[in-house]
């Protein structure tokens, strides 16, 4: 069992819970995932780091509700457990191998979507830490569903922030940005990391290509164990088959097949529907 | 005159009724029913069916023991050299080891061991019985990685030592494939292989889930930081296969380690629990092994119409007999000499069909069967919404690239010699993760050496 220490309401349905985790704070570094099982009937969800804090022994992960098994999870409160927390998952990100010499050196673009902006945090933070240098384009709908934004002001070199509506920062996509801080303001990057709903990252991927800005994107496919065993998370990358899990989770996004990669992570979007149905069926109950 | 009374044969479910649970299909045999079958046993002065076991039971021996109604000292003998008969009884493929060199089987009907053995197995948990477990702990700690058979049979036997053994489980739940893979109406979960773990905690076994050791923990960590003096491999048997053909990754294709463990482990079957399993009308398993039989019998419980894809014919299909019979009688349809060439896909990415080609039997291949060859213009289609591949597995590279010294094969199988030690002191290995994919009772088997090489590597420190 899991420890619950704090838990807080970052936007519209999205929730910040920092759990007890010893084991996988001293082992976390950034780009990495856990699997989360809320109770014994629960699912086993993949879910990016936000933050660790070695020190302390707890990680910190950001949750949409989405799925009956995330509603369950963010149901619960500070003090209370969760059944298992179990990573840290996958390859950490491709920089944590670079001396600091070859981190200052090189110029970053992150873009992060929505809840994605939350695994976006230790990379840029991890960066700042190492004497890199990195810009970060926020994007959201509406000014009420950003999150992040103060911690990244901290570790990012310019902050930009994008909502759909204007309602804060530039007007527009995320993609528009890229093209302006390109085009407009004379930008240049060695490479973009690009975290965020599967079609975001499609659309960065399209237009940092018109640039030839190579761009890593981490994918959220669909997993059961999460450590290779299954082979739900299948990903099409230059034509070849990968595991997200163990050869994943960042890809070269030039090279991921996003429409398949979509079409397959809406493969139980039916029964997950029907569970969540249920739930709230039992709920009406009481 | 014992061999004149015919195979005692065992209670089973109604394969109508258990084509739609998931209960158990063989009820095993009562104490009455066991004596019987034992009374069969020639008591051979050289007994075929020992040397055929992969861990050597004595098995005149015990069997000789239920014939007197003596469970307890029957229990003793197979505690000697097995740690889990309740469950080896169950899936062993006994056709091919004890009792298909049973002298019996030549003329008639082999002695059923398996059943013998699920019966003494069944007792003792039942009973509590599993022999001394009073020994003094001499205060050394050895780690396990994984709980399957090879960990937990390793676990067991340096607990008995007087070891400190934890067990690292990646996974939420302990058992390995014993509960994510062989599902319940093979293997009841709660009533035996919980128990089993059970049995291995009162013995002082420590375990500790959601730890993937090479990511939550290195093996290095555990032997420099957390005093460790050896460690124990027995992580399993690695990543689902695929063919590499085309529409492989359509909605609806599925390995049969996913469909299987969404349905043992999580218990997508069951309304209460929130995983989703997608099962469709139509299923068509690719493969011919107890894997594929597990998840063909699987989706014929969840109301499937449940079809096996094979390419070479029956007489070489790897399942249990047992496997194969049971899942015929469920109503299973069996396609053999049939190779997938393609997987066929509406607009949707979503499956429709199977494109496959009609085989026949060449010239033996190196594994001695005779390899399947394609017939020229036999294109056809099998309809079908999911398909679930059941074609082996290939290693986890996770444990090689984090343990420093740690040597794989050309295949990426951990090396380790007769008794277990890699080529990294201190770490032993064995089960599926230096085999390839095996049996519950090699992986056991490989556990129990390991365990005793464990103790004389720590002894010589």
């Amino acid at each position: 069992m899991f420890k619950i220490v704090e838990k807080r309401l970052l936007a519209d349905n999205i929730y910040l819970l920092r759990i007890a985790a010893p084991r996988v704070a001293t082992s976390a570094l950034p780009g990495q995932f856990v699997i989360v099982r809320v109770d014994e009937q629960g699912e086993r969800v993949p879910l990016t780091i936000a933050d660790y804090d070695k020190a302390e022994g707890t990680v910190t992960i950001v949750i949409q509700t989405i799925g009956a098994s995330t509603k369950k999870l963010c149901a619960l409160g500070e003090g209370d457990y969760i059944a298992d927390f179990a990573g840290p998952l996958g390859n950490p990100s491709e920089f944590v191998h670079m001396s600091e010499e070859e981190i200052r050196s090189r110029r970053y673009l992150f873009v992060a979507g929505g809840v994605g902006t939350a695994p976006v945090y230790p990379q840029v933070k991890w960066l700042h830490e190492h004497g890199g240098k990195a810009d970060v384009i926020i994007g959201a709908k509406t000014a009420s569903m950003l999150i992040y934004t103060d911690e990244m002001a901290k570790v990012a070199e310019n902050l930009y922030v994008a909502t759909d509506d204007g309602s804060y920062g530039f007007k527009g996509m995320v993609t528009a940005k890229i093209k302006d801080l390109i085009d407009n303001e004379g930008k240049s990057y060695d490479e973009c990391v690009a975290i965020g709903p599967m079609i975001m990252m499609k659309f960065v991927t399209l237009t940092t290509r018109e640039y030839s800005l190579p761009t890593t994107v981490s994918l959220n496919a669909l997993m059961v164990d999460g450590t290779g065993m299954c082979g739900a998370c299948r990903v099409s990358v230059d034509g070849k088959t990968f595991f997200t899990c163990v050869d994943g989770p960042e890809f070269d996004g030039h090279k991921v097949d996003f429409d398949e990669a979509m079409r397959r992570q809406a493969m139980y979007r039916k029964q997950e529907g029907d569970a969540i149905e249920r739930h709230n069926h039992k709920c009406n109950c009481f | 005159m014992a061999n004149k009374i015919p195979r005692v044969v065992v209670r089973e479910q109604e394969p109508a009724v258990r084509a739609t649970n998931f209960e158990e299909v063989c009820y095993g045999y009562n104490a009455e029913e066991a004596q019987l079958e034992a009374s069969r046993c020639l008591n051979c002065k050289n007994p075929r069916c020992v040397a055929a076991c992969p861990v050597n039971i004595n098995i005149p021996a015990f069997i000789q023991q239920v014939a007197e109604g003596d469970y307890a000292a029957a229990a003793g003998i197979i505690a000697e050299d097995s740690s889990l008969p309740s469950i080896c009884g169950r899936v062993c493929p006994q056709e091919n080891q004890c009792e298909g060199s049973c002298i019996l089987g030549i003329k008639g009907e082999a002695v059923a061991i398996g059943k013998l053995e699920r019966f003494v197995g069944d007792w003792a948990l039942e009973n509590e019985c599993k022999g001394d477990v009073n020994v003094a702990p001499n205060g050394k700690k050895v780690a396990v990685v994984g709980s399957g058979p090879s960990g937990l049979a390793c676990a067991s036997d340096l607990a008995k030592l007087g070891y400190e053994v934890t067990v690292f489980e990646a996974l939420h739940k302990l058992g390995g494939v014993l509960v994510y893979g062989i599902p319940e109406f093979r293997l009841p979960k709660e009533k035996i292989v919980a128990r089993e773990i059970d049995s291995l905690k009162k013995l002082g076994v420590k375990f500790e889930t959601d730890v993937i050791v090479g990511r939550t923990i290195t093996i290095d960590a555990l032997m420099q930081d957390e005093g460790f003096e050896a460690v124990f491999i027995g992580s399993g048997a690695g990543l689902p296969r695929f063919m590499g053909i085309e529409g492989e990754n359509l909605n609806g294709v599925v390995s049969a380690n996913e469909f299987l463990t969404r349905a043992n482990l999580m218990r997508a079957y069951d309304d209460e629990y929130d995983t989703p399993i997608y099962v469709g009308k139509r299923v068509a398993v690719v493969g011919g092994g107890n894997v594929a039989m597990d998840a063909v019998r699987t989706a014929k419980r969840l109301g499937a119409d449940a079809t096996i894809i094979y390419r070479r014919s029956e007489a070489e299909l790897p399942a249990r007999r047992e496997e194969v019979h049971h899942a015929k009688e469920e109503g299973i349809e069996f396609r053999m000499l049939t190779n997938p060439t393609r997987v066929i896909g509406d607009d949707k990415g979503w499956v429709t069909g199977l494109s496959c080609v009609e085989m026949e039997l060449g010239e033996p291949d190196e594994s001695g069967r005779r390899s399947p060859v394609v017939k020229e213009g036999s294109d056809f289609t099998v309809e079908c919404d999911v398909v679930i591949m059941a074609l082996g597995t290939s290693p986890n590279p996770l444990l090689k690239s984090t343990t420093a010294g740690l040597e794989t094969n050309r295949r990426g199988c951990i090396v380790a010699d007769e008794v277990g030690a890699t080529t990294r002191e201190g770490v032993f290995a064995g089960g599926d993760a230096v085999t390839g994919a095996a049996t519950v009772i090699l992986a056991m088997g490989a556990g129990r050496k390991a365990a005793k090489a464990i103790d004389e590597y720590i002894k010589s420190k």
